[in-house]
């Protein structure tokens, strides 16, 4: 396979200057990460500051209307809330140990400029994070969380003002700070070794799930179910399952309100190959190859591309990509608050969603594992909205 | 290897004693309409090359000028294979050298194979892909020489002279090189390093060299040591800027072809 690829995809699409630091980034991988002394530190501050390793949660009351085993790994008790923060404690313990005072981020829905936020407080680095400005009016608590952690937010105005202009904007910046600053990416997507390493940081996941359930449950689970957005959590839940043949993994993309032509989040399912953001991958986008808006209820999802490992993995048929449309997300929502009195996050919502609606699909008595990458308190003014409360 | 039209074009500049202009226009700039009046000014008024930036809607390399330059093109409708159709109804008509700009996937998406042999019959000479690393190239340069065309690098600051020795195996035309760690955009001084930039990229390149990003008057390569000079200068956000208040083609040439 070719450096930076999973079969066809990913690649590193950028202008020249930003050659030189991604392939920094990517000697650091070689060089430092692995060491012992690295992952003894990484390790310290997954478990005694974030709250790893998350628990494995059983939903008794859905799971008995279910007919099958409903497991849940729940990244929503992670500090800062949400998976995000095993990346971007990797990431700036990374950005340090490479000698960068600076860590700039993109973010969507907030929680990755939250949990970059926290990791530059506490490793001692500086943080700017670029959000669009329309994320900036819709997701205005995680904005103040990010300035009270002492990062400097800066509103994007250009493009469609959202995640993919952020990402836009935080690139640009990149080029001329490179020297002092490294580039906390949120997901498993963009120029290679992003895609690589920010699965390295997430596959805690799957890793821990996958122990839990052998240990809780004697057994492998049957499913394992996860949202993509960019990927990843999914990839972070995925990675230690794919080699088990006997697991069905599935991974729920957003279908927005569901109408047909509707905005979207769904690329494996309704987009086409192509090249942003210095990935080659799926892609919501016209035939001039101009990037078309997405959308979801679900701003964590709101992406029109996706990571290259998830095409990949979609490619040569090991997962199982679907879609749940924000109605169902909402049901699983109401669902996990009222029968297991969990609030999760939209992004995981969709993946519940998918389940409950699509619940014939999985063998009576077996068992489904899903990701909760993160708690919904962020989304309830987006929520009560929605359901008219 | 014979010469390259795009390096004739340079090193006719050169020997004429004089810096060979570039000049950088977004597609549809400043209407569709009085785009094509645009480029017939530029080329009569002394352009060498004209660059048409083909729009996309994420340009990453690109700083707020050409980036409202590109929302707005795509706003009014501009896309690649529009511009291919109106560049063949007009070839022949321009004496500059023509170079397309612009980002991967609109390329991509048009297929490489047919953009390249597209081009080469409506008269276009080459392309720069800004996002389109050395590592990346092979498919896009491999349709581009079939059908003669170039596809012209793009080096900075901290290109050092191994990565530009990739570069220099496949390039035709010039050598662009990026006087900033930075977008598109017009600056006031040229950065202290850009002396030890061009002096590496003079080692490694045997092709002209020109100059972009950041420049608006001609007054700003006169720091530069005589050997050092480029045999190019592009100007794209400063002539956009020119052209947005209403100015003439002309009148931004006249600053960069007038004796001082």
């Amino acid at each position: 396979m070719k450096n930076g690829y999973f079969g066809r995809f990913g690649g590193r699409f950028v202008p020249e200057l930003l050659m030189p630091p991604l392939l920094e980034l990517e000697q650091a991988m070689e060089t430092i990460l692995p060491s012992p002394e690295f992952q003894a530190e990484l390790d310290d501050l997954l478990r005694n500051y974030a709250g790893r390793a998350t628990p494995l949660t059983f939903c008794p009351n859905l799971s008995q209307k279910l007919r099958f085993e409903l497991w849940l790994k729940r990244e929503d008790l992670l500090h800062t809330g949400a998976h995000k923060v095993n990346n971007t404690l990797g990431q700036a313990l990374l950005a340090k140990k490479m000698g960068k005072t600076s860590l700039i981020a993109e973010t969507g829905a907030g929680q990755h400029g939250v949990a970059t936020a926290a990791a530059a407080a506490r490793l001692g680095l500086d943080c700017t994070i670029y959000m669009g400005a329309e994320d900036v009016e819709r997701q205005s608590a995680n904005v103040r969380r990010m300035r009270l952690l002492g990062a400097r937010v800066v509103a994007v105005e250009s493009g469609s003002r959202t995640l993919k202009d952020a990402i836009n904007a935080a690139l640009r910046t990149w080029i001329s700070s490179q020297a002092t600053t490294h580039y906390c990416f949120g997901t498993a997507a963009g120029p290679a070794p992003f895609p690589r390493l920010v699965r390295e940081f997430q596959s805690v996941i799957g890793r821990e799930a996958r122990a839990q359930m052998l240990e809780r449950t004697g057994a492998l689970p049957d499913y394992v179910v996860a949202a993509v957005g960019g990927g990843s959590n999914a990839i972070g839940m995925f990675h230690a399952f794919v080699p088990d043949e006997s697991v069905t993994i599935i991974g729920v993309e957003a279908g927005g309100t569901g109408e047909p032509g509707c905005l979207n989040s769904a690329a494996i399912n309704l987009g086409r190959p192509g090249v942003l953001h210095g990935e080659y991958t799926m892609l919501l986008q016209d035939d001039d190859g101009q990037i078309l808006p997405s959308g979801s209820i679900s701003a964590g999802l709101d992406y029109p591309g996706v990571g290259p490992e998830h095409v990949y993995l979609h490619d040569i048929g090991r997962v199982d990509y679907t879609i749940a449309c924000d109605h169902e997300a909402l049901n699983a929502f109401q669902a996990l608050c009222r029968e297991e009195g969990i609030l999760p996050a939209l992004e995981s919502s969709h993946a519940v969603g998918y389940v409950l609606s699509h619940a014939d699909r999985f063998r009576p008595g077996s068992r489904v594992l899903a990701n909760l990458s993160g708690r919904g308190d962020k989304d309830m003014d987006i929520i009560e909205h929605a359901l008219g409360l | 290897m014979q010469q390259h039209f795009l390096e004739q074009r340079l090193l006719a500049a050169r020997q004429a004693g004089r810096t060979a202009l570039i000049s950088f226009v977004t597609a549809g700039f400043p209407t569709p309409e009085t785009f094509w009046d645009v480029l017939r000014e530029l080329d009569a008024s002394g352009a060498d090359v004209i660059e048409i930036g083909v729009p996309f809607s994420d340009p990453v390399a690109d700083g707020p000028v050409v980036e409202a330059a590109s929302v707005k093109a795509l706003q009014n409708g501009v896309t690649l294979r529009g511009i291919m159709a109106d560049l063949s109804a007009r070839k022949g008509q321009l004496k500059a050298g023509l170079v397309l700009m612009g980002y991967l996937n609109p390329f991509l998406q048009y297929g490489f194979e047919r953009f390249a042999r597209d081009a080469a019959e409506a008269g276009v000479h080459g392309c720069i892909v800004p996002d389109l690393p050395f590592e990346e190239s092979g498919d896009l340069h491999a349709s581009l020489s079939a059908h003669g065309l170039a596809l012209i690098p793009l080096v900075g600051p901290n290109t050092s002279s191994e990565r530009m020795a990739l570069y220099a195996k496949n390039a035709q035309g010039y050598v662009y090189v990026v006087s900033v760690m930075g977008t598109t955009g017009e600056r006031g001084a040229l950065p202290p390093e850009l002396p030890a930039v061009l002096a590496r990229a003079r080692q490694a390149f045997s092709l002209p060299i020109a100059l972009g990003f950041g420049l608006k008057e001609p007054a700003q390569l006169d720091s530069l040591p005589q050997n050092l000079r480029p045999e190019a200068a592009v100007f794209g956000s400063a002539l956009l800027k020119h052209l947005a208040a209403g100015h003439s083609p002309a009148s931004f040439m006249q600053r960069w072809t007038q004796p001082r």
